[in-house]
């Protein structure tokens, strides 16, 4: 079996519009959004849910007022700032760290196990799907990341199947670390911009640092072709294969309008550059099973020190 | 007046309207870049750097001669950063908060703060407009006390009527840490279903923060209007329209700044202000939030 992952350093580069099409490509995948901070594939893929389940992770203090004695040791040893003057704690700030608790000479403070959030398993035409939506402004969203992921996995395995197609989040923090480690290749999508570059620098140092293979394609690439020509030199130069140009077309705005995969339009130019972009990339994932394809070698902090 | 500029998605324009709005303002302005996963601000500004200073989180020493093994640290410890196994003590730095609990609890007082670098701190300055960013170190997962730093060191530069906040994309950890204190927040979204999803999940966690917030609809004429419909639902002024214009676009991939090349996107951005200080002075007051459908600021964008 085998999971790819379709991340980007910065957000709205066109991942999930990708992702939906690559799935309609593909036939029968198990699709995950790892996005949980903000999950779209759901809009594009129609998924009918069939399981939700509660995320419960961490933990959060609670001052019971009855007990309290305002001693002030709480507030003097949290370290995140998150017990106010009247000793109430504001769960936006506090960390789960148990501190407060375990100093508290009245025992008045409730340590409470937390939900952060719901996670799904749903239909779709392209098969199965793990999606989630982590609570607002809730933490731990590496955790739901590592939960959606393992569910997927789970559910190929128990039906046979032998391709994860998988959304990933933007950045290059704790989410998306969370979603590319034992991956099989990731792709980073790039827009051809001075910002898009730059992310997508640092998205290929970090699947380089996790050791997980990556590969580029530049999206909306007919809005500056000197950039995009220059990513794909950049890639090439890092050793990660450029699998390809993919135009701006409206038509992307409008198959999210619609709910339906950018596949369902027939033909048109910008299909057809993402089929070509596909097939690389199972060419990849064949290549890699052979232990063929290397992580590429890059020195990360190194290339952001000249950019200063 | 601290101003944040955040977005639920990624992609939306935070970026262009954080740095075009610091360039129209007339004023000592300070832009922090707190998306320290990836700072683009700087691209665009291109600020000179003064100083840069590395960040560093204290994560805990265990000292094996006076450890007694006795697992106090570990069984406190949230975040299982300490182990305890029969004969040494492991610590897994990349886990640790910081909170300080294990020096706490331990009997033997065998543990002491070592330091550990999450990443980088800018700061610079292009002409009046000082510039503050982060890069968070790659494979470092910790953004938000990085966040916490740039947040501070954008406090910390003196006589500055405006400081601009670059929030990252999502609603977790990095946005509340971006977004923690800030007077009012300015949402850039578009009119797509993926723009009016994630817009929904930022404005429900900017209220949840108890900050007020309005809209700027950047390509507001490439989708439907699900996000006006949204707005008024809500009821969330819209503080400026942009529609889709390729050369707008062109320009931005190159690098350059929009006020430099398009004059009317000064007028646009002095607008965008104008309309924040409005609905700050309206809620002061406490009338009531500006009646939705009220005519934009600015709005047609010549090529």
């Amino acid at each position: 079996m085998k999971e790819f992952v379709v991340i980007s350093g910065k957000g709205g580069t066109g991942k999930t519009s990708l992702v939906a099409a690559f799935a309609a490509l593909a036939g029968k995948v198990v699709l995950c959004d790892a996005d949980v901070d903000a999950a779209d594939l759901h809009l594009v893929t129609r998924p009918r849910i069939v399981e939700t389940h509660d995320f419960v992770s961490g933990h959060e203090a609670k001052i019971d007022p009855e007990r309290c004695t305002q001693c002030g040791l709480c507030r003097q040893r949290c370290r995140f700032g998150a017990i106010d003057e009247a000793f109430r704690v504001e769960p936006l700030l506090c960390e789960g760290c148990g501190v407060c608790a375990h100093v508290c000479p009245e025992r008045a403070v409730k340590f409470l196990e937390k939900t952060c959030g719901v996670w799904y398993v749903s239909n779709t035409v392209y098969g199965p799907m793990v999606h989630a939506r982590l609570g607002i402004a809730e933490e731990n969203s590496g955790k739901l990341v590592t939960l959606v992921r393992r569910e997927a996995r789970r559910l190929a395995e128990s039906r046979r199947m032998d391709l994860i197609l998988t959304d990933g989040p933007p950045g290059v923090g704790c989410p998306v670390i969370a979603s590319i480690g034992n991956a099989d290749a990731v792709l980073a999508v790039a827009e051809p911009t001075v910002s898009g570059r730059h992310d997508m620098e640092r998205v290929l140092a970090l699947a380089n640092h996790f050791r997980v293979p990556a590969a580029v394609c530049v999206n909306k690439c007919d809005l500056h072709p000197q950039g995009a020509h220059e990513i794909a030199e950049e890639a090439r130069k890092r050793g990660a294969p450029f699998l390809g140009f993919i135009p701006f077309d409206p038509l992307v705005t409008r198959s999210q309008v619609d709910g339906r995969s950018l596949v369902e339009y027939g033909e048109t130019l910008v299909v057809r550059s993402i089929q070509k972009v596909w097939e690389g990339l199972q060419a990849l994932l064949e290549e890699n099973a052979d232990g063929a394809l290397e992580p590429f070698e890059d020195t990360p902090m190194a290339w952001d020190r000249a950019q200063a | 007046m601290i101003l944040g500029i955040a977005s639920g998605k990624g992609g939306t324009g935070k970026t262009t309207v954080a740095c075009n709005l610091a360039a129209a303002l007339e004023c000592s302005v300070v832009l922090a870049d707190c998306d320290v996963e990836e700072p683009n601000a700087h691209l665009f500004l291109k600020p000179h750097w003064d100083v840069v200073t590395p960040i560093t989180l204290d994560v805990p020493v265990v000292d094996a001669q006076k450890c007694t093994l006795c697992g106090a640290c570990q069984d406190l410890c949230q975040f299982k950063a300490i182990a305890v196994l029969p004969e040494t003590v492991l610590t897994f730095h990349e886990l640790c908060h910081s909170c300080g609990g294990c020096a706490l609890v331990c009997p033997a007082e065998a543990i002491s703060w070592g330091s550990r670098q999450i990443g980088e701190r800018r700061t610079g300055r292009r002409g009046p407009i000082r510039v503050v960013n982060g890069t968070l170190r790659i494979g470092e997962a910790m953004a938000p006390p990085l966040i916490g730093a740039v947040r501070q060191a954008a406090a910390d530069i003196p006589n500055c009527a405006v400081v601009l906040v670059d929030a990252p994309p999502g609603t977790s950890c990095p946005v509340v840490a971006s977004l923690w204190g800030v007077d009012y927040v300015v949402l850039v979204t578009e009119p797509t279903p993926f723009g009016l999803n994630d817009l929904a999940l930022a404005v429900a966690a900017v209220k949840k923060m108890g900050i007020p917030c309005g809209l700027v609809v950047n390509r507001c004429d490439v989708g439907d209007d699900r996000i006006h419909t949204f707005a008024h639902g809500e009821n969330l002024p819209i503080l400026l329209e942009i529609p889709f214009d390729r050369k707008v676009a062109e320009q931005y991939a190159q690098g350059h700044l929009l006020v430099d090349v398009f004059p009317e996107w000064k007028t646009m951005m002095q607008g965008l202000y104008k309309a924040v200080v409005r609905e700050l002075e309206r809620a002061s007051s406490g009338a009531s939030p500006k009646e939705w459908g009220a005519a934009p600021e600015t709005r047609e964008v010549s090529a």
